[in-house]
């Protein structure tokens, strides 16, 4: 019996052909939203999560203030650190590899009529082992020139092809602002950053240099540690606190005025933004599959009222209640369930492709796959069931009138 | 179930009345029938449009049930069964013929033919098989393949025959029959009828208002206006 409603349910699909196409349509339009957008989201998260994880790994970064600002973070009222901070970090921690103390600002390079704007970074060759940068040409700072602040600076690969084009820049002068100063290196490139921002366009500069001849202070906005192996981050991180409260001389019982986060609770924050993202896509998309579960109901109805004869007829003969109600059901389950296969194979097509114009990574997720197939079906039923039910409490002598 | 004792009437309604509406809108369109029908008998209800007839042919068909009284079928009474177990009712016992043939659209013949089979559970190789002798037994050999449209009106009704008695009933009700047929389909169709009737040993009830088909008929009852007029409980052939 059931055979034959498949069979039944196929044939009336294949009789009505462009109003079974269009209402199918409706359906894989809503499938294959779903798919696509989710699965991109889900290439967004996998993006963010490896670029933070090349910006090196086993990372912490300590900050003043409370709390987790985000990618720039934010100025707070909090005492800054000092060069002396990032020192006591290095003779008193162990487990970690390397420290950079780590300030910033936003400035012009300038290069005879040539000009850049970028952000100098003062800090020291801990900065690139902590962030894996790697020279492409030049050299690092020497330990003289980064106790005595002196005038000499690494530059991004972005800048160096700005200022430099194809020249050989290393030995020349450079201008940031009013400090004249000699590049002694250029790092390799990195391109990009997920946050749109380009990791190659910075200079760099003795710390010591920053703070006297750039922000004509002794603060140190940040200190970046990395940390030997992942399993040495948790206990590195609570001698870190256990350190900074002490210098920072924080009673019992009170909060910390600066933080501690690594680069696991980066990706957390930053892949929870993405997630929330592709969660509000994908119920937009789930709106486009509950409209073509509309459609269902739409045509089962006509459906139905067109084939209210057929329906007498049965009914007189001798069907159950239960055995129309499951014939329509089935035809709607069966448009519905077309439609969802056809929409997953047109909704990873269309991932596929997009991932590739946003050059984003293709994440499969046979979850996403399934849930959305299961979906389809359920729409199928929810939506079939009140035409099928009408139809099946249809009065057979009523019926059978129909014209 | 078993059958009933011959003794017994095979449909036996027993002050049976309809009532349509409620109240003052009330239409009142059966008022007491008592009736009934023998295992192997050919009864016509005769009568004209509002008398009743259909009223009555739909509550034997257990298509409808009485506003009151009892309607016993094979020592069985309809009134207190569910739509469902009606449903089962006349799937295996009642075989259906309409004025308007009733087939389904752009089914084929044989198919249509099969269908109360398939509510039957029937296999389908033994349900083709079927289907094709029922379709031989009204003349519609090599007709199989057709749909209701490429049918004239007299070969659609033999296809709804042959529908009505594929399942082997015990009674056929056929409800204006050859309402939509010329003279002389009608009478083949008449013929048809008599045929299963006598040689099948099925039970046939049919309503017409044509007194040339209720000739075919072993015994006629005539409804007027709600009532039976004559023919009280006559047997005979």
């Amino acid at each position: 019996m059931f055979m034959e409603n498949v069979f039944l349910a196929l044939r009336e699909i294949r009789r009505n052909a462009l109003r079974s196409f269009l209402t199918i349509l409706g359906i894989v339009v809503g499938v294959s939203a779903v798919i696509t957008l989710v699965t991109l989201g889900r290439g967004a998260t996998a993006q963010v999560t490896r670029e933070i994880s090349s910006m090196g790994s086993n990372q912490l970064h300590i900050r003043p203030g409370q709390g987790f600002h985000g990618p720039g973070g934010s100025r707070s009222t909090a005492d800054k650190f000092t060069i002396d901070d990032a020192e006591a970090v290095s003779t008193h921690i162990s487990g970690i590899e390397a420290v950079a103390p780590n300030s910033n600002q936003a400035t012009q390079a300038i290069k005879g009529n040539l000009n850049w704007s970028t952000t100098v970074t003062g800090t020291t060759n801990g900065f690139l082992q902590v962030r894996d940068w790697e020279l492409h040409s030049g050299r690092e700072f020497t330990n003289t020139e980064l106790r005595a602040g002196k005038a000499v600076c690494i530059l991004g690969a972005t800048v160096c092809k700005e200022l430099f084009g194809a020249q050989n820049p290393i030995g020349s002068w450079i201008r940031l602002e009013k400090l004249s100063c000699q590049v002694i290196g250029v790092l390799k490139t990195k391109g990009q950053s997920s946050f749109g921002h380009d990791q190659d366009d910075m200079v760099l500069i003795p710390i010591a240099a920053f703070q006297r001849r750039i922000a004509g202070n002794t603060d140190v906005d940040a200190i970046f540690v990395s940390v030997r192996s992942a399993d040495a981050i948790d206990p590195v991180k609570s001698s870190l606190e256990r350190l900074f409260r002490d210098r920072r001389r924080i009673g019992e019982g009170k909060e910390d005025d600066f933080n501690v986060r690594d680069t696991r609770e980066l990706i957390q924050a930053l892949t929870g933004t993405t997630r929330v993202m592709t969660t509000l896509l994908g119920a937009v998309a789930a709106i486009s599959l509950l409209v073509g579960g509309i459609g269902i109901m739409n045509i089962m109805l006509v459906s139905v009222t067109e084939r209210t004869r057929e329906i007498g007829i049965r009914l007189a003969i001798g069907a159950l209640e239960k055995e129309v109600l499951i014939q329509f059901l089935v035809e709607a389950v069966a448009i519905s369930c077309f439609g969802g296969v056809v929409g997953i194979f047109t909704g990873l097509v269309a991932s596929i492709a997009g991932a590739k114009v946003l050059h984003l990574p293709f994440v499969l997720n046979f979850g996403i796959v399934g849930y959305a197939f299961l979906f389809s079906a359920a729409v199928g039923v929810i939506f079939g069931y009140f035409p099928a039910r009408k139809a099946a409490q249809l009065n057979p002598i009523d019926a059978l009138r129909h014209e | 179930m078993k059958e009933n004792h011959p003794d017994n009437p095979l449909l036996e309604l027993k002050a049976v009345t309809k009532v349509y509406g409620r109240g003052a809108a009330a239409m009142p369109a059966l008022k007491g029938i008592d009736l009934a029908i023998f295992r192997g008998e050919f009864v016509a209800i005769m009568g004209t449009s509002g008398s009743g007839k259909s009223t009555c042919m739909n509550i034997l068909g257990c298509l409808d049930v009485p506003t009151d009284g009892k309607y016993i079928f094979q020592d069985m009474s309809v009134g207190g069964l569910s739509r469902d177990q009606r449903a089962l009712v006349r799937r295996h016992f009642l075989g259906f013929v309409f004025q308007g043939f009733n087939l389904l659209n752009r089914t084929s013949a044989l198919e249509n033919v099969e269908l109360p089979l398939i509510y039957r559970g029937v296999r389908p190789g033994e349900r083709r098989k079927r289907a094709r002798e029922a379709l031989a037994a009204v003349n519609l050999s090599g007709w199989e393949a057709h749909t209701p449209g490429e049918l004239s009106g007299g070969q659609q009704q033999r296809v709804a025959i042959a529908r009505a008695i594929v399942s082997h009933p015990e009674v056929l009700l056929a409800d204006e029959p050859t309402g939509n047929l010329d003279s002389a389909t009608s009478r083949d169709v008449m013929n048809l009828l008599q045929r299963f009737n006598r040689e099948n040993g099925i039970t046939i009830v049919m309503v017409t208002h044509e007194p040339e088909m209720a000739e075919y008929a072993g015994r006629r009852i005539h409804f007027t206006d709600g009532l039976i007029d004559n023919g009280l409980m006559k047997r005979g052939r």
